[in-house]
């Protein structure tokens, strides 16, 4: 496994194609779906499938060549400033739904019931006489609830501060699986990453105990005014990361044991935890931002 | 799928495959270049096309062609494909074709996402156009694509949205490609202060670009869910507001124009250059400059909405930060003209368009300014004042800095000059005709033509008809481009030397390659000084 | 150089072809103390922006006639010089603060109505419809609904084959115009029913966004007797072009007199809508006044002879609503319809609904035979 010293240059890619196949089969379908038409929900699975195929192939290569010794210094790091400038990308995508929840909170419901300005007093007094700027709403007209609009709101101090000790000591046992990593401690290494993927899993199937009760008992729905949009947007866009981020974690675990990483290459590694704090991180937001304040 | 990629390890030197599949697997940033540059002309073409049928419509008050939703749809997809489909992708071609050329890389850091950024492109327009043939038709909201009345859209909602999607996706891979390329793969010696212009007007292009299309990826997500799945984020009625709607977009969109013309600015300032054979005057500045537009842009987007009813501090802070845009920019001027004072010029096709384009982009940045004065834009906004301000800014500007980059590098990508007296054509048909379809809108927004109307009063006919024979006599000047191009492509013509320009080797890396460069170029390092 | 000769042909014949109308090229002044304020700052920003172009672009064109290569000059080889650069940084930013300075007093004029002497006079609450503006005068019992008027509603459709310039105003007249007094300060309340409109006159030097479910405001102080014409100016969707302004400002006087005659209009009116709902009509009475309801209400979406708009808007002629069940269709017309079919309960009258009814299900290729009366309408709340 000589460093080679040219960077690494493939020459022929066939997995994008693909993956533009998928992605469109997926989306087309979903809109077909949308639109009502009954084609759509397969045409969407067949998307998906191919998704899900051409990204197994395409890691797969870059984990052949990985492996085969075939990338230098330089190509490691053009992968870290790639997975770097993803991840902002993502923290924008998020970014969107905070602001709709800072904006929603600062100015359209205190609006809607009258404060803020003039123009509020004025759009309460001629259009929406009822109703009260309260935080969490499901708006002047009541959408969605129980029977008369009713619902509850979620508390921050349950599930959701259970989860946040979870998400932070994933945190940390991921780090601690990347110090075994770096001493060569295999099995600090493996048992990290165990106990980091089973803690997000148990995440995820808390959260989706949450769901169940907001949606069974609490009156609490996507359709739940905008306080139920910010909500489930929120979280489950960040449960969909998690999710994503367990399985990257999974895959990292299955490399470990069959032995792909030594202290100084383990680029897959470090995506992976880096993924995993960036997502922890969203979640502190939402903590404060969704369920406590 | 094949293995192929993955036993292909040593790096040896080879030309391209053969046949299609060359281009649908390929790896090469010049391949991958030219791949986005045709898609970008084919677009033009299209949005153009769609243009015009705007322009036959409102050739005569009354209606004649066609219907008024219709209409709606003509300008919604012509600006969506005339942004997402000509000028990003033209732009994204230029970045591949000559940033590793000019930085003394080998090829794009990561060769395989580039193929992929390029391949969603063609799927992203395919579900967009599709829209057309739909029940309902395409999408008819306009490019903003406001709520309540883009809700009303029929079948087009969730393509057009997904669309969006895959162009996001898109932009934002090149993006982090391009970054990675510069902050990586420079050659030894090549610092950041020693950039071509071009360069570091993209890397900040790209830092924009990966901030916001995530968030209009974010913000038509949530058009959907008010759609399909009973979310409230622009309804009153659930606690939600449409203008909501427009601070996400605008956050988006107003950074989004600066994607289209930072890179142009990095086109016109190598262009002067060589042809006043001097070094461009300023280039900290520029750098600085660049970057400040940058930072502003982030922090102006309300300027769009100046008649939603703000509270009046936000009218006031969103003017005086747009206003302050014209500071860096002016610097931009500046410096362009002082490169010019005292060379030695000629006026070749790309120093044509580009000494328009410092004189055009120039006129759209004034109106621009006085639309960012908030008390005046009340009367401006959603104007055809506001028309003429941005095509001047995106066709003599955007546009015209692609025709000069087009011209500048043709002779390098091809190996063949281009025909001289044909492009001089072109470029004195355009100039005037461009100006002849523009500059009424000036007129007829200040008299109080509304825009997006399919239909307008008779005060408004004379000016209109100028606008609609401009626009066609622009329409048929293009296809002088495309003749040009095809030509230079089919290896008619005149032989370029390594240089094609006089002097150019003092003004970057590319004019010291062979024209047309080999396939692979920069497998060792060159030396910079 | 033919095509420079077929360039100058068509111009030329752009030109003599047109009779000259009476066009403009600049902002109005406008007809308020607002809209002349707003007119002089444009008009500085105008001349500065002018000013600056000037000398940008002599700089330049000295440089490209005197410093091109074809003059044998050698070119120089600067390219720094920091106080020259210091400068054109500090100087725009004055030249800026020039502009900002009036533009703050002007945008402080336009939000803070006490610079205007005297309280409100009237308010006005103006909805966006699509495609129509409705008026309510608060306070004083006047509400009514302004539409494009009939004539250019003709000419404008597609192949009417009416040439536009022979219709008075052509797109820009409406049937009801908005009358207020001058030299009143009037303060407008604007929402959107559907979508977001907005509402613009030129001449008040000031639009403003309707926005649904939220209220925006605008006002006035006209100085003198006239009428003003505009437009919506947000897209608002197919007939986004087709929903003027008029605002007939009228000295107090004949604005009292007109006042009273709506009152008294209003009063009529309300009592006969209050008679005709528990009248019983004639079918040919029925339809007859349905098809006006129609051709003023409906047919904008659902098309003059029924036909609607594939995708968009439902055909009328052989919809299943229209030859079902009459009380299912009569209650759609009151209560509307997902995101487009607007409620009609508060729009039109009972007799109104019941005639439209009536109309669509015997006319526009329906001819199901049946009627209904206005006091057979289902229960409204
Ligand atoms: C390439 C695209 C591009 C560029 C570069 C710009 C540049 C600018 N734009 Fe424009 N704009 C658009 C594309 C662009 N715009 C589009 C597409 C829309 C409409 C969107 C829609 O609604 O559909 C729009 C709309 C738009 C609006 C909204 C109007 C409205 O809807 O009411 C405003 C308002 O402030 C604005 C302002 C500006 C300003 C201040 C600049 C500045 O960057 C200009 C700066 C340049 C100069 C000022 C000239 C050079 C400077 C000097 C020579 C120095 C000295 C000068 C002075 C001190 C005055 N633009
Ligand atoms: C990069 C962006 C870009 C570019 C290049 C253009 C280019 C042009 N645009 Fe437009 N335009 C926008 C971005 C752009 N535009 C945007 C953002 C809007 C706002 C949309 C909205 O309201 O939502 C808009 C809206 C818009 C309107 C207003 C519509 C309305 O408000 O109702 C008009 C009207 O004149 C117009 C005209 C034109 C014309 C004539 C050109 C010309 O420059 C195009 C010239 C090109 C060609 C003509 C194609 C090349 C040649 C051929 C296809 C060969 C065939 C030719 C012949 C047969 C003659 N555009
Ligand atoms: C702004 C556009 C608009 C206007 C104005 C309008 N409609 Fe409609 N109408 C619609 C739309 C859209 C639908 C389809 C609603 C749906 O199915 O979700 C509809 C549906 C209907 C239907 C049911 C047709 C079917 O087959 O489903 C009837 C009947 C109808 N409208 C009558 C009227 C009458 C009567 C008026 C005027 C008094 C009117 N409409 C004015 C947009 C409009
Ligand atoms: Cu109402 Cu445009
Ligand atoms: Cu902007």
């Amino acid at each position: 496994m000589a460093t080679k010293t040219a960077y690494y240059l493939p020459h022929k890619a066939s997995h994008p194609i693909f993956g533009s196949i998928g992605l469109f089969t997926l989306l087309a379908g979903f809109s077909n779906y949308l639109n009502g038409s009954p084609a759509g929900a397969t045409m969407m699975w067949v998307g998906a499938a191919i998704l899900i195929y051409m990204l197994f192939g395409w890691f797969g290569t870059v984990i052949r060549e990985s492996v085969a010794g075939e990338y230098n210094d330089q190509v490691d790091a053009s992968f870290r400033m790639g997975m770097i400038w993803f991840i902002a990308s993502e923290v924008f995508f998020f970014a969107a739904f905070f602001g709709a929840l800072h904006y929603a909170r600062m100015y359209s419901v205190p609006w809607l019931g009258g404060e803020g300005s003039a123009l509020g007093v004025e759009t309460h007094q001629y259009l929406w006489n009822t109703f009260e700027s309260v935080w969490p709403t499901n708006g002047p007209a009541h959408i969605g609830g129980k029977e008369g609009g009713h619902f509850e709101a979620m508390s921050a101090w349950g599930i959701p501060a259970i989860n946040t000790l979870i998400l932070l000591s994933s945190g940390g046992t991921v780090t601690w699986a990347h110090w075994g990593l770096l001493a060569g401690n295999r099995g600090q290494l493996i048992k990290g990453l165990i106990v980091t993927v089973a803690l997000g899993l148990l995440f995820v199937a808390l959260q989706a105990f949450e769901y169940h009760e907001a949606y069974t008992e609490m009156g609490l729905t996507l359709g739940t005014g905008i306080y139920g949009s910010t909500f489930f947007m929120l979280t489950g866009f960040h449960g969909l990361h998690v999710t994503i981020g367990a399985i990257i974690l999974a895959v990292v675990l299955l490399r470990s044991l069959k032995g792909h990483f030594s202290p100084e290459h383990h680029f897959a590694f470090e995506a992976a935890a880096w993924y995993w704090h960036f997502v922890d991180v969203v979640w502190l937001g939402l903590f404060i931002f969704v369920y406590w304040l | 799928m094949s293995a192929a990629a993955a036993t292909h390890d040593e790096h040896h030197d080879h030309g391209p495959a053969r046949g299609l599949m060359r281009w649908v697997f390929t790896t090469n940033h010049k391949d991958i270049g030219t791949l986005y540059l045709i898609t970008a002309l084919i677009m033009f073409m299209v949005g153009g096309a769609m243009a015009l049928v705007i322009r036959a419509e409102l050739f005569q008050p009354g209606l004649q062609l066609v219907d008024p939703m219709f209409f709606n749809s003509m300008a919604t997809l012509h600006a969506l494909i005339m942004i997402f489909g000509g000028v990003m992708p033209a732009f994204t071609g230029l970045a591949n074709w000559m940033i590793p050329i000019m930085i003394g890389a080998p090829d794009m850091a990561l060769p395989r996402l580039n193929n992929w950024s390029f391949w969603l492109l063609p799927f992203g327009f395919v579900l967009l156009a599709s829209t057309l043939f739909m029940e309902g038709g395409g999408p008819a909201a306009g490019w903003t694509m406001y709520p309540p009345l883009v809700l009303q859209t029929g079948a087009a909602l969730p393509f057009t949205i997904f669309s969006i999607h895959i162009l996001g996706i898109s932009s934002i891979l090149a993006s982090i490609n391009i970054i990675v390329t510069v902050f990586n793969m420079r050659a030894p010696g090549m610092s950041l202060m020693k950039l071509p212009l071009f360069v570091w007007t993209w890397i900040i292009t790209a830092f924009l670009m990966i901030a916001i299309m995530p968030v209009l990826a974010g913000t038509v997500t949530m058009l959907l869910t008010d759609k399909f799945f009973g979310t409230s984020f622009f309804n009153a009625a659930g606690g939600g507001d449409p203008v909501l709607y427009q601070h996400l977009f605008w956050f988006f969109g107003h950074p989004e124009v600066y994607v289209l013309i930072l890179p142009s600015f990095g086109v016109i300032s190598q262009v002067i250059p060589t042809f006043a054979r001097k070094p461009l005057f300023g280039y900290s500045s520029m750098v600085y400059a660049t970057a400040s537009i940058g930072f502003l842009s982030f922090i102006v987007w309300a300027h769009h909405q100046y008649t939603v009813g703000m509270p009046i501090e936000g009218e006031l802070f969103f003017t005086y930060a747009t206003m302050l845009i014209a500071v860096p920019t002016g610097v931009k001027v500046f410096n362009w003209v002082s490169t010019m004072w005292k060379g030695a010029m000629t006026f070749e096709t790309p120093m044509l368009f580009a000494i328009a384009f410092v004189v055009l982009f120039t006129m759209g940045g004034f109106t621009g300014l006085m639309m960012s004065i908030s008390p005046a834009d009340l009367q401006y906004h959603d104007t055809y004042f506001i028309v003429a301000h941005f095509h001047y800014v995106l066709v003599p500007g955007a546009v015209f800095a692609l025709f000069a980059a087009t011209y500048y590098w043709l002779p390098k990508w091809t190996g063949r000059m281009y025909d001289e007296r044909l492009g001089q054509l072109h470029f004195w048909l355009t100039a005037i005709s461009v100006n002849v379809t523009f500059f009424p809108q000036h007129f007829l927004g200040l008299a109080g033509m509304p825009r997006r109307i399919a239909d307008y009063a008779v005060q408004f006919a004379e000016f209109n008809a100028w606008s609609t024979v401009g626009a066609f006599v622009f329409g048929f000047a293009q296809l002088i481009f495309v003749y040009v191009i095809i030509k230079a492509i089919r290896g008619e013509g005149e032989k370029a030397n390594d240089e094609v320009w006089e002097g150019a080797r003092e003004h970057g890396l590319e004019w010291t390659l062979p024209s047309p460069p080999p396939y692979h170029t920069w497998e060792t390092a060159p030396e910079i000084h | 150089m033919k095509i420079f000769k077929l360039l100058l042909a068509v111009l030329g014949w752009v030109l003599s072809s047109r009779a000259r109308a009476d066009y403009t090229l600049n902002l109005t002044e406008g007809v308020t103390k607002l809209s002349h304020d707003v007119h002089d700052l444009h008009m500085l920003i105008l001349w500065i922006c002018v000013g600056i172009g000037i000398l940008v672009y002599s700089l330049l064109i000295y440089s490209i006639i005197h410093h091109r290569k074809s003059k044998g000059v050698v070119p120089a080889q600067f390219h720094e010089n920091t106080k020259l650069e210091i400068l054109w940084t500090v100087i725009p930013f004055l030249i800026l603060l020039s502009m900002a300075i009036p533009a703050t007093k002007v945008m402080i004029e336009i939000y803070n109505s006490d610079t205007m002497p005297g309280p409100t006079d009237l308010t006005v609450k103006v909805t966006g419809y699509q495609w129509k503006w409705r008026y309510e005068y608060l306070g004083e019992g006047i509400d009514f609904f302004s539409n494009l008027d009939a004539k250019s509603n003709e000419a404008r459709q597609l192949g009417a084959n009416i040439d536009p310039a022979k219709v008075d105003n052509y797109l820009l007249n409406v049937d009801n115009p908005l009358v207020i007094p001058v030299n009143k300060k009037i303060r407008f309340l604007f929402t959107g029913a559907d979508v977001i409109h907005s509402w613009w006159v030129p001449d008040f030097g000031w639009k403003k966004d309707t926005i649904p479910g939220f209220i925006t405001d605008g006002w006035v102080k006209v100085e003198k007797p006239g009428i003003y014409r505009g437009q919506c100016t947000e897209l608002c969707g197919r007939d986004h072009a087709f929903m003027p302004i008029v605002v007939i400002a009228k000295p107090e006087a004949e604005y009292q007199q007109w006042l009273a005659e709506q009152k008294s209009k209003g009063e009529a009116a309300t009592a006969q809508a209050k008679a005709e709902a528990v009248k019983t009509f004639t079918k040919d009475e029925l339809i007859a006044k349905g098809q006006e309801v129609y051709n003023a209400n409906c047919a904008s979406c659902h098309q003059p002879n029924g036909e609607g708009i594939p995708g968009a808007f439902p055909a009328i002629t052989n919809s299943p609503v229209v030859n079902g069940p009459i009380e299912e269709h009569a209650r759609l017309v009151l209560k509307g319809k997902g995101q487009l079919m607007p409620p009609f309960e508060a729009v039109l009258k009972p007799a109104e609904i019941a005639a439209v009814v009536t109309y669509q299900r015997n006319a526009l290729g329906n001819s199901k035979g049946d009627l209904i009366q206005p006091a057979e309408l289902p229960a409204q709340n």
